[in-house]
């Protein structure tokens, strides 16, 4: 393209590809004013119309240098209200996924694309409505976007705004200054700030941050590679939930590093009957029955996987992985949401912490903290000793009393002293739970689970594991927990019936995967009667 | 409108002679109509035009200085009937809405006036919802002018140009005694540019002259015999008229001609894109200096058949760049080379996509082909751009890199705190007890509920028609009663009559919920009818309810906090089962939260900078009980209750979280409560300038349970490390 190319035949184009509310619009002002500003004639274009309303909108904007003979509609550049495939300098996402999605709209290029990206996360819908993990692979977006760009810019923006009580926009420009990809110096863009008027402290902080980072890692990737730089697009940082990789190796090493006293005969029992690759789920386990329970309880978890010790010993493939998955579930049904547990998590000081942490509590600033409680009377009789459940369960006076007081909810200040006070005493009656009406039904189900795994492993180690991670799907409260329960007991039955095929595992995987995938079963249903 | 002020682009609208405007094209309008001496506006609100609405809202002053009366019309048809001041009298007047869904609604009035015609310059501003940012079915409004014989203008997407077209739009109606159309694309109206603005004019002749000097002419009135003389008019008159002034004023424009023995002919709003397309090419420079000639329709209708002809017959091919179907222009100028035996081949939808938006992509596509065809000469065929050249030949060609499955669609959806979705939460909640109904959705934000999370909502047949296309499906021994949505926009629209009105007299037996949040609010939050606010100019707080009771419906319910997701929940269960026959009205109300936002985040920044206690609400979750189902996200959708990484080392799954730009409206709660779902949610009060009776109960609290966690740490004590 000859004379495209050529400086004074081609405008510099800017696509921003952004969500409702994210400032979109401000940013795109404060381009066009600072190239008006300093001798451009420029436009903006943006199609919002109901995007506005957090879909997704693109601004695209174009920027030529004024001849000087330059007079609006006399003389002035044909700017375009479109971006052209192939044809845009700077791309900017203010999220991952709108990164993605510029890459599939053909607007970056690796011969003329600077590209410059948020790395967080703002899920889609099908994202969040998903019953399980329904998350999109990030990796596999940061590394099409690498492939893709010419100049690829990438760190969590949203984190910097956030830092500077700003909003993403103000990041992004700063961003777009460091990247050096326009032909304006940082004072010019810092006066497009100062002239907007809005926000200009916050909005300034955020600049300056985003700028920075923006430069540095320009200045990296100019660095020529064979002075042996790495073109790093930086590691995902650990989450939380999350331990590095050094963390897990002294757990394998010791066990006994992550306890406390009262668990450390248990901890040497994980180190010296578990395989290294169960270690660290194994001592989860421990950690996890013994908050819940007791360190007896902690025992019976430990009882409760030999049995799979064994097997994993005799058919696994070295990863552990049967064990693994069984030590998760095993300890995650153990410690069934029951009121008594929710209770006991609500009223500790980590919590209370965590809380006002989340709120940005300041130091002037007091909380209040209203739980939204809803007990059914099955729930109240789950946790009371199985006679008086069962008696509350078949006396319709009781049940109709429980059901009149919640049936509108039950809303509790914790941060006060009688609200605290009453879930304070619901969480003491752990003692009594080992004999409630819900806990000896959960071990006979659990005991039955692990008892089809076993069952199930020396002819199909798959299948087996399958079974263990089907205990996923009992989740939740209430319906959502019925459901599970009901989609679990119809994925048990179909076991029974295939577990001599060949395609078992997959089947049941299939099965699982559905009964995840929607809330009332239905997607199951047509898998089980397909 | 209520919550927020055009306080800085009315101060635009002042600029005088010579002063240099920077702005948004629809802004640009609004200035060149108080150039041209307009003497009164009147519209109805919608994407991508609102802005010139709520402008002119905020400019009281000004209109008061120029003597213009600006209206917030009924609906587009009331707009269009506005425009009957300019029949007899020497009045300038405008109206603007979104196209085709406008002057579809607008097209009765629109067909009775271009009949009897106009004295007065009548201009008609559509704002095109077409292409890509659209929320509207895929049409033309050039088959409105047809129909009519409104002049259609379709200005080059440029500032100056556009504002041109305004003085020339009223002019060549007063030529042609003919009401003329301005067509907007959706881009034009949202570009940024700049023109040189001239002073604002006053008219001479004012409304009050034409109150207190009354006219009528009964040919003028679209009643036998005077409508077979208007069709005869329309063609002898009116037509040749607006020809010989677009010729004489030469509004469409010819560059470059006689360069080459090949030219192409565009609608003037595709102008920039074709010259981006020829810049890619090699065919211009970016002033538009063009290496082939090109003719611009900047009048679409009518086509000038000298000028076509003229520029047709030196040349061997032409190709015609018309957006959109059906190719009106092209059968148009086919005809009018067949008649005048001109021997040129036409180009168009042969060459370009037969649908769809003209995007400098596919535009440089056909050009290329048809350069090919007639000049391939021109072309340098190792440069051509990224765009037309196959995957993978050169180093800048668009590789398929895009990581397909990880972009999902991201539809528009209810904000954070919208007091619409509780509603939809409650119907979804309602219905697994009554099983699932027909639903009738309307347009307005509350139609976002045909997406997920929530999957309500069967048909939409137009604004306000809600509760109407729901009315056949009548028959009164079903068990199961149709539900209608409609907002209080397309309520006091036509609802009121269409759809409640309809029902009523029809005996009826549906469920109608009208979505009152005191806004037309998908447009940009204006004030109808019954909004609750008070406004200066308009009569607001007129109840929905009171409407829809002296229309007849006994059974009408106002709930006034959809937040209430039970109580919504049981409304729903009794409207869908009472005995009672007729139909049933729910008017679900609570304010627009983006509005209501805009109102009261200021406000409480100030009491708290005042040292005046103030309380806010955000919601949370426990990640500790929260087993990452997200029931909880399936009947809510909100964007700020989302999902996060758990913190659990031994779940996989991510649990919900809700994030800081919460609101507190509530429904998170509501629904976990309504839904029996979990008992991880939790509200925090945040309390700014505490008062001394806080800080008592602070004291004592901490004490209280400071000790008692002191306990319960000592008994955790000896698990974890």
């Amino acid at each position: 393209m000859p004379n495209l190319n050529t400086p004074h035949n081609r405008p510099i184009t800017l696509a921003l590809l952004a969500m409702g509310g994210e400032g979109g619009g401000v940013l795109a002002d404060w381009a066009i004013d600072m190239a008006e500003h300093n001798g451009f004639f420029a436009q903006t274009t943006s199609v919002p119309g109901v995007a506005q309303r957090t879909g997704t909108t693109v601004y695209y904007l174009e920027f030529f240098p004024d001849d000087g003979a330059g007079k609006p509609g006399v003389h002035e550049p044909v700017l375009s209200t479109m971006a052209t495939p192939g044809e845009v300098d700077i791309v900017v996402a203010s999220e991952l996924m709108e990164a993605g999605r510029a890459i599939f709209r053909g607007f970056v290029t690796s011969d003329v694309t600077t590209f410059i990206t948020s790395t967080h996360r703002v899920y889609s819908m099908t994202e969040r409505t998903a019953s399980g993990d329904g998350r999109v692979d990030s990796e596999e977006i940061l590394k099409s976007a690498k492939a893709a760009a010419k100049k690829f810019i990438a760190a969590d923006f949203a984190k910097v705004a956030e830092e500077s009580s700003s909003v993403i926009s103000a990041a992004l420009f700063g961003a777009i200054a460091g990247s050096g990809a326009l032909p304006f110096t940082k004072e010019q863009f810092a006066a497009a700030i100062e002239h907007g008027g809005v926000g200009v402290k916050t909005s300034m902080a955020a600049f300056d941050k985003s700028y920075e980072i923006a430069k540095q890692i320009v200045t990296d990737l100019d660095k020529p590679v064979s002075a042996g730089v790495p073109i790093t697009i930086g590691k995902r940082p650990v989450e939380p939930g999350e331990i590095s990789a050094e963390q897990e190796l002294a757990i394998i090493k010791d066990p006994a590093s992550v306890v406390g006293s009262k668990l450390k005969a248990q901890a040497a029992q994980v180190k010296a009957d578990f395989p290294e690759p169960a270690r660290v789920m194994a001592i989860n386990g421990v950690k996890r029955t013994a908050d819940y329970q007791s360190v007896t309880y902690a025992d019976l978890y430990l009882a409760r996987l030999s049995k799979i010790r064994e097997i994993e010993a005799k058919f696994g493939h070295g990863t552990a992985q049967l064990l693994n998955e069984t030590a998760r579930y095993c300890a995650l049904w153990m410690t069934y949401e029951d009121t008594i547990r929710v209770a006991d998590l609500k009223t500790r000081r980590s919590r209370f912490q965590r809380v006002s942490t989340e709120a940005k509590i300041g130091a002037e600033q007091i909380m209040e903290v209203s739980e939204y409680l809803h007990p059914m009377s099955e729930e109240i009789a789950d946790t009371l000793p199985t006679p008086i459940g069962k008696w509350i369960l078949r006396t319709k006076p009781v049940t109709k009393t429980i059901e009149k007081i919640s049936e509108n909810g039950i809303i509790l200040n914790t941060a006060s002293v009688s609200g605290y006070i009453l879930l304070y005493f619901v969480a003491r009656l752990k003692p009594i739970r080992p004999r409630s009406l819900r806990y000896n039904l959960e071990q006979e189900r659990i005991e039955n689970w692990l008892a089809k795994i076993s069952e199930v492993a020396p002819k199909s180690y798959q299948l087996a594991c399958e079974i263990a991670e089907c205990a996923n799907v009992i989740k939740g409260y209430g319906d959502t927990h019925r459901n599970g329960w009901r989609n679990f007991t119809a994925i048990m039955a179909e076991v029974d019936k295939v577990s001599d095929n060949s395609d078992a595992a997959s089947r049941i995987k299939e099965l699982r995967l559905a009964a995840l995938a929607d809330e009332d079963g239905t997607k199951l249903r047509n898998y089980l009667n397909a | 409108m209520a919550e927020r002020s055009f306080a800085t682009e009315v101060g635009k609208l002042r600029a005088g002679a010579g002063e240099e405007f920077f702005g948004e094209g629809i802004l640009a309008v609004t200035k060149a109509l108080l150039q041209s001496g307009v003497s009164y506006v009147g519209g109805y609100q919608g994407a991508p035009i609102s802005h010139l609405m709520d402008v002119l809202g905020d400019a009281k002053e000004i209109l008061d200085e120029l003597g213009v009366h600006f209206e917030n019309s009924a609906s587009e048809a009331t707009a269009a009937a506005s425009l009957a001041a300019s029949v007899y009298y020497p009045l300038r007047g405008a109206i603007t809405f979104k196209s085709t869904v406008g002057t579809n609604v607008a097209s009765d009035a629109l067909a009775n006036l271009a009949s009897g015609g106009v004295t007065g310059g009548a201009l008609i501003i559509v704002g095109e919802d077409y292409g890509e940012g659209s929320s509207i079915m895929q049409e033309r409004s050039h088959a409105f002018a047809m129909k009519s014989q409104i002049w259609l203008l379709d200005p080059r997407p440029n500032l100056t140009a556009i504002v041109d077209s305004v003085d020339i739009g009223f002019r060549l109606s007063e030529a042609s005694n003919s009401p003329v159309m301005l067509q907007l694309r959706l881009r034009s109206c949202h570009l940024h540019g700049r023109f040189i603005a001239k002073d604002n004019i006053k008219p001479e002749f004012t409304l009050r002259d034409a109150m207190e000097n009354p006219l009528r002419d009964t040919n003028r009135i679209v009643l036998p015999p005077a409508s077979f003389m208007h069709e005869q008019e329309k063609v002898t008159k009116r037509w040749p008229a607006a020809v010989k002034f677009i010729k004489d004023n030469k509004i469409n424009e010819f560059f470059a001609d006689g360069t080459q023995d090949f030219g192409i002919v565009m609608q003037g709003g595709l102008y920039n894109t074709v010259i981006r397309s020829l810049q890619l090419l090699g065919l211009s420079d970016i002033y538009g200096n063009s290496k082939i000639p090109l003719y611009i329709l900047n009048v679409t209708y009518p086509i000038v058949d000298d000028e076509v002809v003229e520029f047709a017959k030196s040349k061997k091919g032409i190709l015609l760049v018309e957006e959109g179907q059906p190719d009106y222009i092209e059968q148009n100028i086919n005809a009018i080379l067949r008649r005048a035996g001109v021997q040129t081949a036409l180009h168009g939808k042969d060459l370009l996509p037969i649908a769809g938006e003209y995007t400098p992509a596919s535009v440089t596509k056909g050009i290329l082909e048809f350069v090919k065809k007639f000049g391939p000469e021109l072309l340098d065929q190792n440069n051509l751009p990224a765009i037309v050249r196959p995957d993978g030949d050169k180093p800048n060609s668009i590789k398929s890199v895009a990581p397909t499955e990880q972009i999902h669609g991201r539809p528009p959806s209810f904000c954070t705190g919208c007091p619409e979705r509780p509603i939809f939460t409650a119907l979804k909640l309602a219905e697994k007890e009554t099983g699932n109904h027909h639903i009738s959705a309307d347009i307005g934000c509350h139609l976002f509920s045909i997406l997920p999370p929530f999957n309500i909502g069967a048909t939409t047949m137009g604004y306000g028609l809600g509760a109407a296309g729901a009315s056949a499906l009548h028959d009164l021994d079903s068990d199961k009663r149709t539900i209608s949505f409609m907002g209080d926009g397309g309520f006091w629209h036509n609802g009121l009559t269409s759809g409640i009105g309809n029902a009523v007299f029809n005996k009826s037996d549906g469920l109608v919920v009208v979505v009152d949040n005191a806004y037309s609010a998908a447009t940009g939050g204006q004030d109808v009818l019954s909004s609750s606010a008070s406004s200066e100019i308009r009569s607001t707080k007129h109840p929905i309810e009171r409407a829809v009771r002296g229309i007849g419906v006994e059974w009408a319910k106002t709930v006034s906090n959809t937040f209430k997701v039970h109580e919504m929940k049981n409304i729903f269960i009794d409207a869908l089962t009472t005995k009672e026959q007729g139909p049933k009205v729910i008017v679900a109300q609570s304010e627009c939260t983006l509005n209501k936002t805009r109102r009261e985040r200021p406000l409480a920044a100030k009491r708290i900078k005042e040292g005046k206690r103030v309380v806010r609400e955000r919601f949370g979750v426990d990640p500790d009980t929260c087993t990452g189902d997200h029931s909880c996200i399936r009947l809510n959708g909100c964007p700020s209750l989302t999902i996060t990484a758990n913190p659990d080392p031994m779940r996989k799954d991510p649990v919900a979280t809700v994030l800081n730009t919460c609101v507190g409206c509530g429904l998170c709660g509501e629904a976990a409560h309504a839904a029996v779902l979990c008992p991880s949610f939790y509200k925090t009060s945040i309390i700014s300038n505490p008062s001394i009776w806080d800080r008592t109960k602070l004291r004592i609290r901490n004490s209280v349970i400071g000790f008692l966690q002191n306990g319960i740490e000592r008994r955790l004590v000896g698990i974890d490390a």
